[in-house]
């Protein structure tokens, strides 16, 4: 049964397109008006069974409990510091979600825990439109950022970064012999070995980022990882 | 702006008589509040006029002085409207600088005044290029109400055609002044008409409570032949072209109506 | 320093003076994403006209006073810089500015979903670099696609254009010339999804049946320009995938 759209899988659509009307159901980045859904943001448009969304090319990141994030202190309060996520909203990281024992102002120093310009791995803790989200680094991974580099994306390409399956970082990680943590913000550190190692990571993310809308981006970025490689593995034979 | 202090309740009930072509204070989506007009209230302007529009209140005031005309136009006189919202016509008003709300009001006014070529500004040349007759308008808002627009527009035509200028004589580049007044040389009216849109429908002179539940407002000016001569959408919502047609003919329609109570015989 | 005013604008075969049709657009490039700093931006270039858009936003609302509890604040500055007319302007914001920087905005703020991000601010700069009539249709052009550069969500674009009359004919988007030498001229913005007219003002003098007429001009020519938004929009991706796909 066909029900009427107007645009083919993963075609380019701009906002105020129109992509289905009807019986469909208004996905993400989409929205429905006297039976009509219209997309809201630039991106490809995808039809499944009853529902339409779009998959955005560019949009800065909404919070979402449980999410992964890497941030930057800007401000250090008394029993909190203030983080910048690169959301609309400023992050609050309270104190009680950092130390594993009641936090004591005359003891405790706050900056030197976490200062400003300081990066951070955090988690989302909570989040509901009236008031900021909350973050924690009370897990063993998360916490102050000591070293690596810090790629910014933006976050609707954040799945392509991973892949299906975890198929993409998987090679990334093995290829460039780095660590390579996604934050869901569209943040993404990089620590390897050597810089020349976290330079190849930096690039191939940035590859990924451009061609993101585009197929066969697995296989384009594993060859160009491979090839950089090769340069500077003939660079070392010779020394 | 929309107000966060008007009850949700009022608000409703507002919008919800409309749509069913009423209005709160009982008058019909066409029709505009009371009107007074008073002119020749303030002594030491040249034109004065105070227009009471249901319980907004506007007063304006003409002075005419020499000064220089503009370089495109250099054999005409100059002719600049200027607004106050003074703080005391209401609790959003506040002192200090021109506000763009104030600046709009201004402009569509003089727009209005200007386009319909209401004033005759060939007949204000002392000196081409040098020395002109410069026309000032000044809109006082006592009291807002709702609509400033009209009641701004309207008082200020009644100012203009209670103008007088003194007479005069041109001797060797310098004005002389001779005994007697002639008034200012007007040749077209110019009537403002705003229409705010409340669940899709249009109603005229919208008092200060419809404004706050307005999505969008349109001002059709029209000149004595029933010729457009300004239009300004305001608000942020929008408009369909058939209702933007609607507008201009019933604005044609009033301005005649209130031309009336401006322009005797 | 004043120009000399040509003799006529159009001849008696309707053509304009720089060689177009009564209903024809001037010549429009449209580049999306060309500033780096900003959130979105836009480039258009529309006859003699140069205009740039830049979008910083949603962000926190400061100060906090100004923030709206249930929507985003959208603030909108229309510029012209110093050396953007004939005669130098001063830098500071005249009273035309201010009142350009109002009816853009409220131009915009329709397509906008201002809903979902509440106590922010969305702050559109729109500078005028080089002008020949209807900047004010050519800065909503440019700035609703630097909005949409940014990622914030919106119910459609809005495209403007402007109409009028000049010696005695009907005619689309006015030169500054033909704006002070004609009878009339209307600048309109248009939501072309939702059919909706977002900015209408006009000066002159028109019959009603004539301002009808010169509406609808204006709105086929929103719709014209409208295409060439979404063409802009998506050229950069498009032109990625032709290379990397083949």
């Amino acid at each position: 049964m066909d029900l009427p759209t107007f645009f083919e899988r993963r075609e380019i659509v701009t906002p105020g397109d129109l992509l289905a009307e009807d019986d469909y159901v208004a996905g993400d980045n989409t929205y429905k008006e006297d039976g009509k859904i219209y997309a809201t943001r630039v991106g490809l448009v995808e039809y499944e069974d009853r529902k339409v969304y779009v998959v955005a090319l560019k949009a800065f990141y909404a919070p979402s409990v449980g999410d992964l994030v890497i941030g930057k202190v800007v401000e250090v309060g008394l029993g909190s510091w203030v983080i910048d996520i690169r959301a609309p909203y400023l992050a609050v990281l309270r104190a009680s979600e950092v130390l594993n024992r009641p936090f004591k102002p005359q003891r405790d120093d706050m900056p030197s825990i976490l200062d400003v310009g300081d990066l951070v791995m955090a988690k989302i803790i909570a989040y509901d439109r009236t008031r900021a989200p909350l973050l924690s680094i009370r897990e063993p991974e998360l916490g102050k950022v000591k070293r690596g580099q810090i790629v910014e994306i933006t976050p609707t390409k954040i799945p392509r970064v991973i892949g299906r399956k975890g198929s993409m970082i998987t090679m990334l990680k093995q290829e460039t012999n780095c660590q390579i943590i996604v934050g869901q913000n569209g943040v993404i550190l990089v620590s390897g070995g050597s810089p020349k190692d976290e330079q190849l990571a930096v690039m191939a993310i940035r590859k990924i980022e451009e061609e993101a809308h585009t197929s066969g981006l697995t296989d384009r970025v594993t060859q160009m990882v491979r090839s950089e490689k090769g340069g500077v593995e003939h660079v070392s034979e010779e020394t | 702006m929309k107000s966060q202090t008007m009850v949700r309740v009022k608000q409703k009930q507002i919008a919800q008589l409309v749509s069913i072509g009423k209005r709160l204070d009982g008058r019909e989506l066409t029709d505009y509040r009371e009107i007074q007009l008073e002119v020749g209230v303030v002594g030491r302007a040249e034109g004065s006029a105070r227009v009471r529009l249901g319980k907004t209140e506007v007063m304006v005031g003409t002075k005419i002085e020499l000064g220089e005309p503009f370089p495109d136009v250099p054999d005409q006189g100059v002719l600049t409207v200027n607004t106050e919202l003074v703080p005391l016509a209401s609790p959003t008003f506040e002192p200090g600088p021109p506000n763009e709300d104030s600046i709009e009001l201004a402009r569509v006014v003089d727009r209005g005044v200007r386009e319909s070529k209401a004033i005759a500004l060939e007949e204000l040349c002392v000196e081409p290029g040098k020395k002109v007759f410069v026309v000032f308008v000044d809109v006082y808002v006592l009291n807002h109400d709702g609509n400033l627009i009209d009641a701004s527009a309207l008082a200020a035509l009644a100012a203009l055609l209670n103008t007088k200028m003194f007479n005069y004589e041109v001797k060797e580049g310098e004005v002389e002044v001779k005994p007697g007044y002639t008034p200012l040389s007007m040749r077209n009216y110019p009537i403002a008409v705003t229409f705010a849109k409340i669940n899709d429908k249009l109603i005229v002179d919208p008092w200060l409570e419809e404004e706050q539940v307005m999505d969008a407002r349109i001002t059709i000016t029209t000149d004595k032949d029933g010729k457009i001569c300004a239009v300004q959408k305001g608000g942020y919502g929008c408009f369909t072209t058939q209702q933007i047609s609607e507008a201009a003919k019933m604005a044609k329609q009033k301005a005649g109506e209130l031309r009336k109570l401006v322009v005797k015989g | 320093m004043s120009q000399k005013k040509p003799e006529k604008l159009i001849d008696k075969n309707d053509v304009r003076n720089d060689g177009r049709g009564l209903n024809e657009l001037r010549p429009l490039k449209i580049e999306v994403g060309v500033l780096g700093n900003a959130d979105g931006s836009a480039y258009i270039e529309q006859g003699k006209n140069k205009i740039l858009a830049a979008v910083y936003g949603p962000k926190e609302a400061h100060p906090k006073h100004l923030a709206i509890p249930d929507r985003a604040l959208l603030r909108c500055r229309y510029h012209m810089a110093p050396f953007s007319v004939e005669e130098r302007k001063s830098p500071a914001p005249s009273r035309r500015e201010i009142e350009l920087s109002k009816v853009i905005r409220e131009a915009l703020e329709p397509a906008v979903f201002v809903e979902y991000y509440p106590q922010t601010s969305i702050d559109t700069f729109i500078e005028v670099l080089q002008a020949d009539g209807g900047t004010r249709c050519a800065a909503i052009t440019v700035a609703s696609l630097a909005l949409a550069d940014a990622g914030i969500p919106m119910r459609g674009l809005v495209a403007a254009c402007a109409a009028g009359k000049v010696e005695g004919r009907l005619v689309l988007d006015l030169t500054d010339t033909e704006d002070k030498g004609g009878e009339a001229d209307l600048p309109l913005a248009w939501m072309p999804n939702l059919n909706a007219i977002t900015l209408l003002q006009m000066d002159g003098s028109l019959t009603i049946d004539e301002f009808e007429k010169v509406v609808n001009m204006a709105v086929e020519g929103c719709k014209q320009i409208y295409g060439l938004q979404k063409e802009a929009l998506k050229a950069k991706y498009v032109a990625v995938k032709e290379e990397v796909e083949e």
